[in-house]
């Protein structure tokens, strides 16, 4: 058992930490507010590899291992869990599906320009009536000669604005239901094709989310990724790393929420004394504490086996499931220590609550987790 | 405790009123953060405003339940309209008609029982937190006035009311002794409104700083005595507990309704999802603690009516019902799913509202303090 970070590793974390500290935390607020992040941005990631992370350097990419990944989205979601998402959506649903499921062909069409940030990635399986149940799916794409006709509509797309390439999930057999899944790569401006206005949510304001309609909409054959019918598993196949990183999401939320609750435990006082001398605040701050290092280390374990390409979709839905309620329990614990500037905007604090609410819903709620989590013992 | 058939004919009518004209504003006021004042008329006009004063002062006369019933009903379509009336019955028009003289009550209640005026109370500043004795603002005797300088901050209806109950320091040497409460008139030169705060939640209620610059206070204006401030404050703060509790207790349960009526209707794995064993044991948790809650909190109204001890009970009240109906606002989002984060559905308003009861009128932490100390005395 070796908990030690490779060097690699620990430099991969220390840069981004760096970088997510200086430039983007002091623009978190804004982007939350404005609920929206400058595309210029997204050219910054990659011209630092962030945008091709998991990608060999033949595609452009960084070629990093998949613990360096997760401890990179620790820190972007520390500095600001919006961008953090949509990066994180690029990175591991997009150019990862396509990286291990498309032909050459379409790997050196798409790769490079995502891997340079010229495109951005965005993933879509949730539709309306198919959240928790995704095998559900109502959105039809039949086979006509050298295209797919593709018409349904789809929900709750991160990237869905500012995407260029988008990799969906569709009916090819109707009939066979979850079995007759496919998985097609769709790019911005297709005719039929059409992005919905942006959600206005509660949390994660600076990343967009929309939905996608599709009208009659004629998507080439050779745009089929992976084989026919193969969808639903190549789905579930990529919800493992993603659920990893929403898991990295939750710590480094809650990670940032906790430093702010310490840093004013220790600054506020009150009855005469910083109130971190009141054993009510110190033991709320070592229960914090333990929560978050449980949970990060739940979360290297699965981003471990992931990287040993081992299974881990137990592991990976446990570390999700943790996470994300700790990062819950954390936040509301970090406006309770700010007291009434807790629930002012002008405290950080308040954004993490918000923001940390979605990480118990969004790549499976809690209890879809719980679900993968109880199949697997009961197998 | 019995709720009796006049605290359910009383239900019925608040609910109707609450469900016709207060919960078709309340999505507008949290996205434009727009104080409703038509709204506090109509429940003036209803009675509303003045629940916790009798007739002789244009009050109802209502018991605390029924009050309570008034504030659950209010905050079960709409926080923000919940907790304007709360601050302005409780801890307005409150202790003006217990620790006001004749004089000051016949001038200051009825047009605040009526709804014509908004009340608000002046207490926390930003070095007075939990720790609300350590006021630092001042009122000097100048002969027939009080010379009153110094700072409030996360004041409930602080730019919209016309009748303000502060508290500030008259005697620096006597700590929380020395502190005494002054009632204060919109427009008094020197009286200003600070900034106006920027929420989570509740962002259809006015919080602003107070700012007092040499503002002259007539020596008739103090309520009560010098130095019983701090006194009258906490027995003010208990039975505000009760409204808060009333407050999340409302959030909560409209929270649960609305979760309850979407698992009946959402269809998942080809049946609704209220089917399936982990939501039904989330609605009957969610339906028990809830009505745990209710009890505690008419449990302490039902003490107080009886001119008995309420000060732990109304923090239990208060502490209980908060932290488990932010809970129960979290379950109803997460049956929700995805829908449950977007602010085209009500339940991610409900969840930021319900923050507010955690922390307003004594965070949870000092409720588990005023319990504590009861229970240790």
């Amino acid at each position: 058992m070796d908990f030690e970070l490779n060097e690699d590793q620990r430099m991969i974390k220390e840069a981004t930490r760096d970088f997510a500290q200086e430039k983007l935390a002091p623009l978190a607020q804004e982007f939350d507010e404005k609920e929206k992040i400058p595309k210029e941005i997204y050219k910054e990631l990659a011209d630092l590899g962030y945008m091709g992370m998991l990608l060999p350097e033949k595609y452009g990419g960084s070629n990093l291992d998949f613990i360096s990944y997760i401890l990179a989205m620790e820190e972007f979601a520390k500095a600001c869990a919006a961008l953090e998402i949509s990066i994180s959506v690029h990175n591991s649903l997009v150019c990862d599906a396509i990286f291990h499921f498309a032909t050459e062909k379409q790997k050196e069409k798409y790769l490079p320009r995502l891997a340079k940030g010229e495109w951005i990635g965005a993933y879509s399986l949730t539709e309306p009536s198919a959240g928790t149940d995704a095998g559900s799916l109502k959105t039809t794409a039949i086979l006509k000669g050298d295209h797919f006709l593709v018409n349904g509509t789809k929900s709750f797309v991160s990237n869905g604005e500012i995407a260029d390439v988008f990799i969906i999930f569709v009916l090819t057999n109707p009939e066979a239901k979850s079995k007759g899944i496919s998985c097609l790569i769709v790019e911005k401006g297709t005719e039929g094709f059409s992005v919905g206005a942006r959600e206005k949510k509660m949390g994660l304001r600076g990343s967009d989310t929309t939905e996608l309609s599709f009208e009659d909409c004629k998507i080439p054959r050779e745009n089929l990724l992976s084989e026919e019918n193969k969808g639903f598993k190549l789905a579930l196949t990529l919800l493992d790393p993603s659920r990893i990183a929403v898991g990295a999401q939750s710590i480094g939320i809650a990670q940032a929420a906790f430093d702010e609750a310490l840093e004013y435990s220790k600054q506020r006082v009150q009855f005469g004394q910083a109130i971190c001398n009141f054993q009510a605040i110190q033991f709320k701050l070592a229960d914090m504490a333990t929560q978050i290092e449980a949970a990060r280390l739940l979360v290297y374990r699965a981003a471990y086996l992931k990287t040993k390409n081992q299974r881990c979709s137990i592991e990976a839905a446990m570390a999700k499931v943790f996470a994300s309620e700790v990062a819950n329990m954390v936040v509301n614990e970090a406006v309770q220590i700010h007291g009434g500037y807790g629930y002012m905007k002008e405290y950080a604090v308040e954004r993490y609550f918000r923001d940390a609410r979605v990480t118990e819903i969004y790549e499976g709620t809690s209890e879809a987790q719980r679900i993968v989590i109880s199949r697997g013992l009961l197998r | 405790m019995i709720i009796e058939e006049k605290h359910q004919s009383f239900r019925n009518k608040i609910r109707d009123f609450a469900e016709e004209h207060i919960q078709p504003l309340a999505k507008e006021i949290d996205e434009q953060q727009r104080f409703p004042h038509d709204s506090f008329k109509k429940l003036g006009q209803m009675g509303i405003m003045g629940m916790v004063v009798p007739p002789d002062y244009g009050g109802t006369g209502d018991d605390m339940i029924t009050y309570a019933i008034a504030v659950e009903e209010l905050s079960r379509v709409c926080g923000s309209t919940g907790i304007t009336v709360a601050a302005h019955n409780s801890l307005a028009v409150y202790p003006l008609y217990l620790f006001g003289n004749e004089k000051q009550k016949k001038k200051y209640i009825p047009p605040l029982a009526k709804g014509e005026k908004l009340g608000a109370f002046g207490l926390t500043e930003t070095g007075a937190g939990s720790d609300a004795g350590a006021t630092k603002t001042t009122a000097e005797l100048k002969g027939d006035f009080y010379l009153i300088n110094g700072n409030k901050c996360f004041i409930t209806n602080a730019s919209v009311a016309d009748t303000l109950v502060i508290t500030a320091r008259t005697d620096p040497g006597k700590g929380s002794k020395g502190i005494s409460n002054f009632i204060l008139e919109k427009g008094m030169p020197g009286l200003s409104v600070g900034k106006k705060e920027n929420k989570m939640g509740l962002r259809g209620s006015d919080t602003a700083e107070l700012v007092f610059e040499n503002v002259k206070v007539p020596r008739e204006n103090l309520l009560g005595n010098e130095g019983e401030g701090f006194k009258q404050f906490l027995i003010t703060l208990d039975g505000g507990r009760v409204s808060i509790g009333a407050m999340a207790l409302g959030i909560a349960q409209g929270a649960y309704e609305k979760a309850t009526e979407y698992a009946k209707e959402r269809i998942q794995f080809e049946k609704p999802i209220g089917y399936f064993q982990a939501i039904q044991w989330k609605l009957a948790d969610m339906a028990t603690k809830i009505e745990a809650a209710r009890h505690l909190i008419y449990h302490a109204a039902w003490l107080k009516d009886q001119n008995k001890p309420y000060i732990k009970e109304s923090a239990m009240a208060k502490l209980y019902a908060s932290e488990v109906g932010s809970w129960v606002c979290h379950q109803a989002i997460q049956i929700f799913g995805g829908y449950g984060y977007l602010r085209e559905y009500p339940l991610e308003r409900y969840l930021r509202d319900i923050k507010l009861c955690e922390i307003g009128e004594g965070t949870s932490e000092i409720q588990r303090i005023v319990i504590a100390r009861d229970i240790l005395k």
